[in-house]
């Protein structure tokens, strides 16, 4: 459980951030966004100490996050940002070992932990191991960068825009091994982020930043069914908003029984995505395929409308 | 790709080369004997004989190396401490000092330091070592704030400490700029050590120095040649560290 108390930063007379009063509850993602400047990256960088606030407490697992040293309190929260920061001079093994290392670690431990992230993250770790960032692609960097964020297996995942600088391809394939892993160590993930759809792709709760301040605090869907001022409107956009909907749910959730025609889909897609399919191969219904590949019913057209309609 | 291979292997040879022919002037000085033997009058001597060629190189390498790292620990010491948070105000302050130990001739530190330390090697330490802070500070200061804000940014977001951040990402980091500062500081000491002759220490300097007295000019010519192939081969050596660790860093 994250608390912010009434968090306010000031630099000189401007507040960057204003009076910020939120709970994250563990094991859950919250995804902050806001338009560039809001404030995003200065609030969460707060959680780490990496800046200050000049009012306000913030409380991890109840406790104030000043009552330890700060780089103590840094080995214990993951970090991952927008551009990686990987160490260029050590081996893609020793910076995913750095926290490991500075926590002191037997060797042991720490070469299994690598060995363990390489392979959730589909690296080869006999191959990846031992190069070095610049040998890497951008999206194998970034891979390494929140398995790095990983390696001390903290509670808390603070990530600042961490797949911005990807192609809409291997996000895509980021954000879903995101969802995977957060499944697999159920850590807390803070995440920012100004992309209206990696937001409700990933998020349990949304905040929504606006000049410093925190103007809606919601679950996806009741921010799109009740946004709390125009601002919140607009970012998620009006004629966006059924197909925002329908991507929050996976096509599991939609199931129904009976059969179908033509080649299925896999139950973890989103809704929106079976619609998609549903609409590009001119069908009224599809298979949903579990991740075994057995069938576990059919996907309709109509309960998609349905679900896509505003809720009531 | 054969080209950029055999331009290396020439490069190699080359230096091999020069090394080689440097380490039999300097033991076997008296093979040269006829070579200059035309630069110089009837009945004097073509080769220095007041002392060995190759202990002059000694002690001339010795004044160099000591000087140099003297300015080293103390330039990047400097640097270190004007880019932490607490030093910072201390920046414009080492800037000055430093220039102005570059801008001061080493021949006056001579002069100035000869009454105090007297006559030998010291007076020439204290000018090489003025002399070469300037360009070693300057790339220490250069290499430790221009590191990419991401990595240092990470760096602090994964805990360490201000003392870990130095020492395992800033200065490795940092450290093929700063051997380019150490580089230039060597090859203007191998030069500039030759004045130290003037105030009897001993360096190549004094080679050239008993050439001008005797007006042998085949004397001055062995002193500056053996300068300038030290100059050229330690010059490349240091390059090609720079390069290795530059390469491996990827900065
Ligand atoms: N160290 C700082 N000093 C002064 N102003 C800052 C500092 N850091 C951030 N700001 C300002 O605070 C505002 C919010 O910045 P930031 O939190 O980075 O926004 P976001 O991440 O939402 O783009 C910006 O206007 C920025 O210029
Ligand atoms: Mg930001």
């Amino acid at each position: 459980m994250i608390e912010f108390e009434h968090i306010t930063k000031r630099y000189g007379d401007t507040a960057v951030v204003r009076d910020v009063s939120m709970a994250v509850a563990p094991h859950t993602v919250t995804v902050v966004v806001g338009t560039s400047g809001s404030g995003k990256t200065t609030l969460i960088r707060m959680v780490n100490r990496l800046v200050e606030p000049t009012s306000g407490i913030i409380r991890i697992d109840g406790e104030d996050n000043r009552s330890v040293p700060e780089f103590e309190l840094r080995r214990r929260i993951g970090y991952a940002i927008q551009g990686h920061g990987l160490f260029p001079h050590r081996t893609v093994a020793e910076n995913i070992a750095t926290v490991p290392t500075l926590l002191g670690w037997d060797r042991s431990r720490i070469r299994a932990k690598v060995e363990e992230l390489l392979t959730l993250f589909q690296l080869d770790p006999d191959f990846f191991g031992a190069r070095y960032p610049h040998e890497l692609s951008g999206g194998q960097q970034q891979r390494v960068g929140v398995a790095r964020a990983l390696a001390a297996e903290p509670n808390l995942l603070l990530m600042d825009e961490p797949f911005g600088a990807l192609d809409p391809i291997i996000r895509a394939k980021a954000q879903e091994d995101l969802i995977a892993i957060q499944k697999h160590f159920g850590t807390t993930i803070i995440l920012v982020t100004h992309d209206m759809e990696e937001a409700f792709r990933l998020a349990n709760k949304i905040a929504v930043m606006d000049k410093g301040e925190v103007v809606q605090y919601a679950t996806p869907e009741e921010m799109l069914v009740r946004p709390a001022t125009p601002f919140v409107e607009e970012l998620i956009g009006a004629s966006e908003r059924p197909f925002r909907l329908l991507a929050i749910e996976r096509a599991g959730a939609a199931v129904e029984p009976g059969a179908a025609e033509g080649p299925p889909i896999a139950e973890d897609l989103s809704q929106r995505e079976a619609l998609s399919e549903l609409l590009w191969s001119g069908r009224e219904a599809l298979p949903v395929a579990a991740s075994d590949g057995s069938i576990v019913g059919r996907l309709s057209l109509d309960s998609l409308i349905r679900r896509a309609a505003r809720p009531r | 790709m054969p080209s950029p291979f055999r331009f290396l292997r020439l490069a190699t040879i080359l230096r091999l080369t020069a090394l080689m022919l440097l380490l039999v002037f300097l033991l076997l000085p008296g093979w040269f004997e006829p070579l200059l033997k035309p630069l110089v009058q009837e009945n004097a001597p073509a080769i220095y004989n007041r002392g060995s060629l190759f202990w002059l190189t000694v002690l001339h390498l010795r004044t160099v190396f000591v000087a140099t790292l003297a300015a080293t620990f103390v330039a990047v010491s400097l640097a270190i401490l004007v880019t932490r948070e607490a030093g910072a105000e201390f920046l414009p302050l080492s800037r000055s000092l430093v220039n102005i130990g570059q801008t001061f001739p080493p021949v006056a530190v001579l002069a100035l330091a000869v009454p105090i330390y007297g006559f030998g090697e010291n007076p020439t330490l204290i000018a090489l070592f003025l002399y070469g802070l300037l360009p070693i500070f300057e790339n220490a200061l250069t290499g430790l704030t221009s590191l990419p804000p991401a990595v240092m940014e990470a760096a602090r977001g994964t805990g360490m400490t201000e003392r870990q951040r130095l020492l395992r990402i800033e200065l490795p980091l940092a450290l093929p700029v700063i051997l380019t500062g150490i580089r230039l500081s060597v090859v203007i000491s191998l030069s500039t050590a030759t004045i130290g002759s003037t105030v009897a220490a001993k360096t190549l300097g004094e080679v050239i120095i008993a050439g001008l007295q005797s007006n042998n000019l085949a004397f001055v010519l062995q002193g500056g040649f053996i300068v300038a192939v030290l100059a050229v081969l330690i010059h490349d050596a240091l390059q090609a560290l720079e390069r290795s660790l530059a390469g491996r860093a990827h900065v």
